[in-house]
């Protein structure tokens, strides 16, 4: 069994990514703002909802971020970047003013309205189909049509094409989910999307 | 393909899960955690659940009921009931909600409305409008599950909502809640094409081609009730949701 810490920063719904981990078989999930947890976490979590800047804010304060950065970028621990989390690895995002982490290339960027076909409003919200563009452990088994719940008014936007794990649409194609090495992140809610979600979260525990 | 959101909406009164005609006439369906659970197995889009007693009593959201709900159910689920103060929202989200309906508060304190959407993002926030037509008179939202009459009309007060940073807006024709006679396209129209954020079209749905023709009119989603819960002729208690199959024939036709 591998020990997963589910990172708590002050922003997030983190009850309910425990709730899938533990259906996922990961029974002692941890939800933690401790850097002991995290040093001693075989895999990470970085959750998260809401304001770009607000989130960046909550990670500084917390003072987790060199030992996330020693445990992810060094030690190559595994990571899942959920929503917000997903946003906050890249280098920036057009929502706010603060650097991201900067752990992979790419940024955030708004939806380009004058891309969206009328009746596509934001925020984005709901379920949608994704699409891969290169194959990852965490899609292994995964049930046919896919489809993952999504709540956004920014998109992911990866500067290197090799990067971009899955794609779908809204009104234009977007980055839905990237990996790059340990990292994964994804923009939609694996943990309220059923068994689609609850496919993912079991790769990722057996990684 | 895009896919609409199809939620059922589950009342709760007393503990217990009821559905109402015309917002009364409250028939008990069953018990509500056991309903969810035959929902996730079903993998609805989402659920709402309301507690229709929780403001007319002045009682607390049953947050002990939410969680447990939570720990079933993995998709979306929205909780209203009771929700008067950023910390019950607060309580409510941390215990695994993922969005808070308000409805009295959004007539009686819309401030914390802003508040939650501020700190938690506009889209954990719907605004609930229950609206219908009086004896005399043009329609008109009413406050307390439908009892107590207001100044507002359903545009109005979704565009009061939308500007305090409500990210969706839930819109029940009271006069259609549970009739089966499909939505009531126009006010549903008037309002979707008013307002930038999502509309739920809630009240009235009997059908599939119902859902079709709310979404063709601007719904972003639709709601139903009865049609999830009883099962006609004879308004036997069955729990049912449409098949996969069903649902992307009507993504396609949309």
């Amino acid at each position: 069994m591998s020990k997963i810490t589910i990172i708590n920063y002050g922003a997030g719904n983190l009850q309910s990514v425990k709730n899938m981990f533990k259906k996922a078989g990961a029974s002692d999930a941890l939800i933690s703002d401790k850097k002991d947890d995290i040093e001693k976490a075989d895999k990470l979590i970085l959750p998260g909802v809401g304001h770009f800047d607000y989130g960046m804010q909550k990670l500084h304060e917390s003072g987790l971020i060199p030992i996330l950065e020693q445990r992810v970028l060094i030690e190559k621990t595994p990571i899942l970047g959920i929503c917000l989390g997903a946003q906050l690895m890249t280098e920036f995002s057009e929502e706010g003013n603060k650097n991201g982490l900067g752990w992979v290339n790419g940024k955030t960027v708004a939806f380009d309205k004058s891309k969206l076909p009328n009746g596509y409003k934001i925020p984005h919200m709901g379920w949608n189909d994704v699409f891969e563009n290169k194959e990852t452990p965490l899609f292994q088994n995964m049930p046919k049509e896919p489809r993952f719940y999504f709540v956004h008014s920014y998109h992911l936007e990866m500067t290197d094409d090799k990067d971009v794990w899955l794609t779908a649409n809204y009104g234009y194609n977007f980055c839905a989910a990237y990996q790059k090495e340990n990292i994964y992140a994804c923009q939609y809610h694996p943990e309220k999307s059923h068994k689609f979600g609850l496919q993912l979260m079991k790769n990722f525990v057996a990684l | 393909m895009k896919r609409i959101r199809v939620i059922p909406v589950l009342l709760i009164r007393n503990g217990g899960l009821v559905k109402s005609v015309q917002f009364k006439k409250h028939k008990y369906v069953g018990d509500p955690i056991n309903a969810v659970k035959i929902f996730n197995e079903k993998e609805v889009d989402e659920i709402i659940i309301l507690d229709i007693d929780a403001s007319v009593k002045k009682q607390a959201p049953n947050f002990k009921l939410v969680e447990e709900i939570c720990g079933e159910a993995f998709m979306p689920l929205a909780y209203g009931g009771g929700v008067k103060s950023l910390e019950d929202a607060q309580k409510l989200l941390y215990n695994g909600a993922e969005k808070i309906v308000l409805n009295t508060g959004l007539l009686e304190q819309p401030k914390v409305i802003e508040s939650i959407a501020k700190q938690f993002g506009n889209q954990s926030v719907v605004a609930s409008i229950d609206y219908k037509t009086p004896l005399f008179g043009k329609p008109k939202v009413y406050g307390s599950n439908g009892s107590k009459k207001t100044k507002w009309t359903a545009l109005e007060l979704a565009r009061k909502a939308s500007d305090y940073g409500a990210g969706e807006i839930m819109l029940n024709a009271i006069d259609r809640d549970g009739t089966y006679k499909g939505y009531d396209l126009e006010t549903l129209q008037t309002v979707a094409s008013n307002v930038d954020i999502p509309v739920i079209a809630s009240g009235g749905a009997g059908s599939l081609e119902d859902f079709e023709q709310a979404i063709q009119q601007g719904a972003a989603a639709v709601a139903a009730g009865s049609m999830f819960v009883f099962q006609r002729p004879h308004q036997a208690v069955l729990i049912s949701y449409p098949d996969p199959s069903e649902l992307n024939k009507l993504n396609e036709n949309i």
